[in-house]
């Protein structure tokens, strides 16, 4: 009964910091972007404004859309896109339900709110829409292998070094890979970081794999039809996928907390932590999205299966053997 | 209708060409620029007027635009603002006698801000859409007695 409690208070205190946090995110990258382009941008919190006009604008349901599912969809993005984080850490926060969940887990529910985007564009009944789901659907399978291969070429090196239960989160947390593997391992680390860095934006729909959304040949794509409440949850759900996204990215591949080489306890490592795994995020988001999005134009779909399949992929593979070579070394010696 | 003050400070607009000689679209596109960088102020081009909350509508409209521009209209949500740019918009300026022409703007939908101009300046245009979120403002004023 308590832990039953205890998990409603976490998911609800959860469910706001993440939204927070992701809007704020959102507002800084809007601001280094415009800085790189020699603007001054919109205020940090130009995304809460954003949401609470969407949130009092009038929502229209197209006349040949489902309405069931067009309705439904942008809650279920945004609670799936929360449940996400229920099995994640936030710096030295155990997550909610960090029993339970693994990284396999993880891996399945992020796919969780692009499937209720796919599904939503198909219900508004619009030519754009269907389009803009079609094309999500194509860039979900592609990013889907080197985020597929990063995970299993890590949780396989900690398995091969004898650490118990390599899937679940925590041991990922508190054995980081990179005390793991020995140096091939560190190049095949930091080519997985590669990967990473590229998966983020595709995941998150972002210059230069948003042609799902492409404003300029599909007038919004997926979202074309959405309009007030609906649209504005989906900005949520936006959101908080990018802290997740970005935290899964982070326990994968820089997991380290300050409080373990200092050995502080207690509040003040419980503050050190989360800052320093906000800054984490922080750093993760600027690279892989902000200085990406500016930087680049965007791909045809074609272009985006190529790359992730063929380019990442390749790397991934690449990545894979030189684990296994330097796991043999390892454990030969 | 309940109208928040993000209004003032979010406006998305959404530009539609219902047969302008694109002088007007190409200084709209100017006004975009990082010299005026209207971001500042939330104001933003949008792809979609499911989305918008401006409807910005530049040159004099044709027989063939009739419907579009009447559709597009009906597809925004409230509440929404009607921006012309142009005198062919509001007139119809150096086209007024061709034979394909409906009519200005404000005889196919109700307008709220007219910015005149062949083609106006940049700075008119955000003037104009300062006078837009003007009239949210009062809206909201009338939304709160
Ligand atoms: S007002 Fe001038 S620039 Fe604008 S559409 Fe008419 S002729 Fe072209």
């Amino acid at each position: 009964m308590n832990q039953i409690l205890l998990a409603v208070v976490g998911t609800i205190f959860l469910a706001i910091f993440a939204i927070a946090f992701g809007l704020i995110l959102s507002g800084i990258d809007r601001r280094i972007v415009a800085r790189m382009q020699a603007r001054v941008g919109p205020p940090l919190l130009q995304p809460f404004t954003d949401v609470q006009k969407l949130l009092a604008k009038q929502s229209i349901i197209p006349a040949n859309a489902i309405p069931c599912l067009f309705n439904t969809m942008p809650i279920v993005a945004l609670a799936s896109a929360i449940t996400i984080l229920l099995y994640l850490p936030f710096g030295s926060f155990a997550p909610v339900l960090g029993e339970f969940g693994d990284v396999i887990l993880i891996l399945y529910l992020l796919t969780i709110p692009s499937l209720a985007l796919i599904i939503g564009g198909f219900a508004s009944g619009s030519p754009y829409a269907t389009i803009g789901a079609q094309r999500e659907m194509v860039s979900m399978i592609a990013y889907e292998l080197p985020l597929t291969i990063a995970v299993i070429a890590i949780v396989w090196r900690l398995m091969i070094a004898g650490i118990h239960e390599p899937f679940s989160i925590l041991t990922l947390m508190q054995n980081p890979v990179w005390s793991v593997v020995g140096p091939l391992g560190i190049i095949a680390l930091f080519i997985l970081l590669v990967m990473m860095a590229w998966v983020l934006p595709g995941e998150l729909s972002k210059i230069p794999f948003d042609s799902p959304e492409a404003e300029t040949e599909l007038a919004g794509g997926i979202l074309v039809e959405y309009s007030g409440r609906n649209l504005g949850l989906f900005m949520l759900s936006q959101a908080v996928k990018m802290v997740a996204i970005s935290t899964f990215g982070i326990i994968l591949l820089l997991p380290w907390n300050l409080s373990q080489f200092f050995g502080i306890s207690g509040i003040i490592a419980w503050i050190t932590d989360t800052i320093i795994f906000a800054l984490k995020v922080l750093f993760v988001m600027t690279v892989s999205v902000t200085i990406i999005r500016t930087t680049m134009a965007r791909f045809r779909i074609t272009q985006i299966v190529g790359l992730y399949w063929l380019v990442l992929g390749g790397l991934g593979a690449i990545a894979m053997i030189l684990m296994m070579v330097d796991a043999f070394f390892c454990e030969m010696i | 209708m309940k109208l928040t003050t993000s209004f003032n400070r979010s406006l998305w607009v959404f530009h539609f060409n219902s047969g302008s000689c694109n002088g007007c679209d190409i200084e709209i596109v100017a006004s975009l620029t990082p010299r005026y960088d209207p971001e500042r102020f939330g104001v933003k081009l949008v792809g979609s007027p499911r989305h918008a909350d401006v409807l910005l509508v530049t040159g004099p409209v044709t027989n063939q635009m009739v419907d579009r521009l009447q559709r597009i209209y009906a597809q925004m949500p409230e509440p929404k603002i009607v921006m012309v740019v142009g005198t062919c918009a509001q007139s119809g300026g150096v086209f007024s006698t061709s034979y394909n022409l409906a009519g200005p703007v404000d005889q196919i939908i109700s307008v709220d801000v007219y910015v005149p101009g062949c083609a106006p300046r940049p700075e008119a245009i955000i003037q104009g859409v300062v006078t837009a979120i003007a009239k949210f403002e009062r809206l909201h004023g009338s939304a709160k007695q």
